[in-house]
């Protein structure tokens, strides 16, 4: 092992900030990383044991110890569960002869859960060692079981025809694409990308910039952080080295237009990328890209080797002095990782904590270097804005809001899939596109964003002024339970806190145990108030966005249905709460006297 | 340079980047911090310094200063909110001050009567939480870590500068480590201060025990707000 490590490290020349590759290179060859493994790693680089642990012990998909030959991962959103989870999760349990959180006992199967895995629009999915099933049935997982019992890989039963990783087939066998409109800005087919970069280096920075710019472009995110004012102050900002980051850490539950974008479209995001270095002055980018996408790794690695290959990446660039080059960070099941201060620590092989700001990454980001963090989206846009001009991008959208942003739409809906719209379509415009007849509440922008009701909130438009989606658009019809679907929220926000702030690490689980509360027939009013005074503190005090949007779903469903709140309330009957169970208290104090004194006696 | 900005409706002059918390104290404004300490990198984890900040709550020790700033932090509201704060971490660890060896020392318990804190308005968690004594000269108690990470970031081995104190775990699971090896090479002054650097009675040196009595204690001799504004002579 020791000396299997060393070789390890030597190729990461003993850099510590590449301690993410590291643990996944180890785990990707024994299963899980090891106590061994760790001292090993730890005395490589110079760290102690513990500082390994650190790292390891954040991250979902990391296993320091055995967690069966294969991996399986159910994702357990409020989508997969509208979907038929529970019968796939029972019928996960009785093929592979183990429970949820354990491995079987032969070593092969280890069950986990996952939460969103950008798979809405084919639940129920899970993963199974680096790759995706979708569409999942009992009948499906019991094939899907019984072959990898009989030796075959998962790779080999996704990708019956054997497809090459590096190539779209073998995406395309795994995931579906689910493009349900006419291009406009995304997803063009057969750009010139060589001539598009030659325009674009023909330019000067400024001029890129000022392209973007007027073109109004906001961050595609969520945060809509004006693009040509990011790249501006990386321009400016003074560093040694500048870094290009693509955020592709696609967390949001329900979304997942990067994925596809990503696979249909990965030069106009490398294209982007590029062009955003050329802006900033930057050599180096950086793709984080989320664990659960490790199917599209080797495919993505062959798009960059393409633009290498034809001299739009690496020294030289088209015959100019321009220099930059990509590489691929994979994640490792972290949601608070798509805060880019998080990604950026996590690039660095740390804890994915969100940094203290001030400095920002465009002043100081990763190795404390100035730092464009971008989304995917808003990558590929900013590359078809380069080639068609701003005027060309404003003629959409609103004045406000230009241009047009993806959708991702799951739920109650006949068509889900992707959805390019302009910005200014309102919210009945997009449920009629997307065939939701019977829908009652849409939660866009995923658990951290807001509530809608289509009985109030129908004509309201997408736009940052108003419903400023990152793209997730969940829809749930009049036979859904919201309160359950909000406690699934509370809870996925309890299990995605990094814990580094109080607010958001013990605030969080006292909202989810108040909404069991209200659930399970125990709340009153009070509980109510408490619920909206705690929000406030969340909101205000949390160290980043994940604290101050774990609130959001709970406020927001509050204020657009309160009679469904209000039929779960009973009245507190003397001074005692509700909740407050006597029996339960007093039955403890049975036990100990039970045990400490009568038996003594 | 020197910057105007307002705290509590008193106009201030302030040097352009020092943090809220600085140059409030600097103008006898107390703040409550348990994680930053001056002299130190801010940590921001703790947040019981938020105020509001041209009306927007921000943890005041991660914020420098600037031209103009309207800082509140005696209104009712965000003063509230910093109850609550240390109330939350009360209810999340479990802090028994009364049989603590660190009663009297302790940071968060001293900010506790200055935020005049009675009970905490969350439910209390008694979550057990293991203990580690397996080091020579420290007991780590982690019932009482309430994850301010000044040992994480503070303390480090003197001859490989590596972490000695780190998280294991994320979110509610969380948990302070120590690395007992490294532990046991840390000379006795340096387990005295690490001590002293815990904000609560998590990192408690074996070695002293209840060495100064009840009533001559840190924080019953100068309350934490005293030596917070620089020893209390303003």
């Amino acid at each position: 092992m020791n000396e299997e490590i060393q070789t390890l490290l030597e190729q990461y020349e003993f850099d510590k900030t590449r301690l993410m590759d590291i643990l996944w290179d180890v785990q990707n060859q024994h299963d899980y990383i090891s106590e061994e493994a760790v001292v090993a790693i730890a005395t490589g680089l110079d760290m102690s044991g513990d500082d390994v642990r650190e790292t390891l012990s954040f991250y979902h998909f990391f296993k320091d110890r055995p967690f069966g030959k294969h991996k399986i991962y159910l994702c357990n959103t409020v989508i997969a569960k509208m979907k038929g989870y529970y019968e796939v999760r029972a019928a996960l349990e009785q093929e592979t002869n183990t429970s949820f959180g354990h491995v079987d006992d032969t070593g092969t199967f280890g069950l986990g859960d996952a939460n969103c895995i950008g798979l809405s629009d084919q639940e129920p999915a899970m993963m199974v060692d680096h790759v995706v099933f979708t569409n999942l049935t009992p009948e499906k997982v019991s094939t899907i079981i019984g072959q990898l019992k009989q030796g075959k890989s998962a790779q080999e039963i996704v990708n019956p025809g054997g497809a090459d990783s590096k190539d779209i087939a073998y995406v395309n066998a795994i995931v579906d694409e689910n493009i349900r409109t006419e291009s406009k800005v995304m997803f063009k087919a057969n750009r010139d990308y060589k001539a598009i970069l030659l325009s674009c280096l023909d330019k000067l920075p400024e001029q890129i910039i000022t392209t973007i710019t007027d073109a109004n472009l906001r961050g595609r995110g969520g945060a809509g952080f004006p693009t040509g004012l990011k790249w501006r102050l990386g321009r400016e900002a003074e560093g040694a080295e500048k870094y290009v980051i693509c955020n592709a850490d696609e967390g949001e539950p329900g979304t997942f237009k990067d994925r596809v974008l990503l696979s249909h479209s990965p030069k106009d995001v490398l294209l982007g990328m590029i062009m955003a270095a050329h802006a900033i002055g930057s050599r180096n980018g950086i793709i984080y890209l989320r664990a659960e996408y490790w199917y599209l790794k080797d495919y993505l690695q062959q798009q960059i080797q393409e633009f290498r290959d034809d001299g739009l990446l690496g020294k030289q660039i088209l015959g100019t002095n321009f220099e930059f080059d990509i590489r691929i960070q994979m994640g490792a099941g972290a949601y608070v990782c798509g805060d880019e201060t998080a990604l950026i620590e996590s690039c660095e092989g740390k804890r994915g904590t969100p940094r203290v700001k001030p400095p920002y990454p465009i002043q100081q980001g990763y190795l404390g270097m100035p730092t464009s963090v971008n989304n995917v989206e808003t990558l590929a846009i900013a590359s078809r804005i380069i080639e068609e001009g701003s005027a060309w991008f404003t003629a959409m959208g609103t004045n406000e809001s230009t241009g047009t942003r993806l959708l991702s739409v799951s739920g109650d809906c006949d068509k889900p899939g992707i959805y390019e719209i302009e910005w200014g379509t309102t919210l009945n415009e997009v449920l009629s596109m997307i065939g939701a007849e019977n829908a009652k509440y849409v939660q866009i922008s995923g658990p951290a964003g807001d509530s809608l009701s289509v009985a109030k909130d129908g004509d309201r438009e997408f736009c940052y002024s108003d419903l400023s989606c990152n793209g997730s658009l969940m829809v749930f019809d009049h036979t859904r339970d919201i309160l359950n679907v909000v406690r699934d929220y509370a809870e996925f926000f309890v299990e995605e806190s990094c814990g580094i702030c109080v607010p958001c690490r013990a605030g969080g689980v006292d909202l989810l145990d108040k909404m069991e509360r209200v659930i399970g027939g125990r709340a009153c009013q009070q509980d109510l108030d408490e619920v909206t005074s705690w929000s406030k503190l969340l909101k205000g005090t949390s160290r980043c966005g994940l604290g101050t949007a774990a609130p959001n779903s709970i406020l927001a469903t509050l204020d657009k249905f309160p009679e469904i709140y209000k039929a779960k309330l009973v009245e507190p009957h003397g001074p005692l709460l509700p909740s407050f169970d006597e029996e339960e208290v007093i039955s403890e104090y049975e036990l100990a006297y039970k045990h400490l004194v009568k038996e003594d006696v | 340079m020197t910057v105007k900005i307002t705290i509590d409706g008193q106009e201030v002059n302030a040097r352009a980047g020092d943090n809220i918390v600085d140059v409030a104290a600097q103008n006898g404004v107390y703040i409550p911090t348990l994680c930053y300490t001056r002299g130190k990198p801010c940590l921001g984890t703790c947040r019981t310094c938020s105020v509001k900040v041209n009306g927007s709550v921000m943890a005041a020790c991660t914020i420098p200063v600037r031209e103009g700033m309207e800082i509140d932090v005696n209104g009712d509201e965000i003063t509230d909110m910093r109850k609550a704060l240390v109330e939350l971490l009360f209810a999340e660890g479990n802090h028994n001050c009364p049989s603590c060896e660190k009663s009297g020392r302790c940071e968060l318990q001293a900010t506790g009567y200055e935020v005049k804190m009675m009970v905490s308005r969350f439910p209390y968690r008694f979550t057990p939480h293991p203990v580690d004594h397996a080091s020579r000269s420290i007991w780590l108690e982690r019932d009482r870590c309430i994850f301010c990470q000044r040992c994480v970031d503070f303390v480090r081995d003197k001859e490989t500068n590596q972490k000695i104190f780190s998280i294991n775990g994320r979110g509610t699971y969380a948990r302070i480590e120590i690395d007992v090896e490294l532990a046991n090479k840390m000379p006795a002054d340096q387990v005295r201060e690490a001590a002293e650097l815990c904000p609560v009675g998590c990192i408690i040196d074996k070695t002293q025990g209840y060495d100064v009595p009840i009533g001559k204690r840190k924080f019953e001799v100068k309350s934490i707000r005293e030596r917070a504004l620089g020893g209390g002579h303003r």
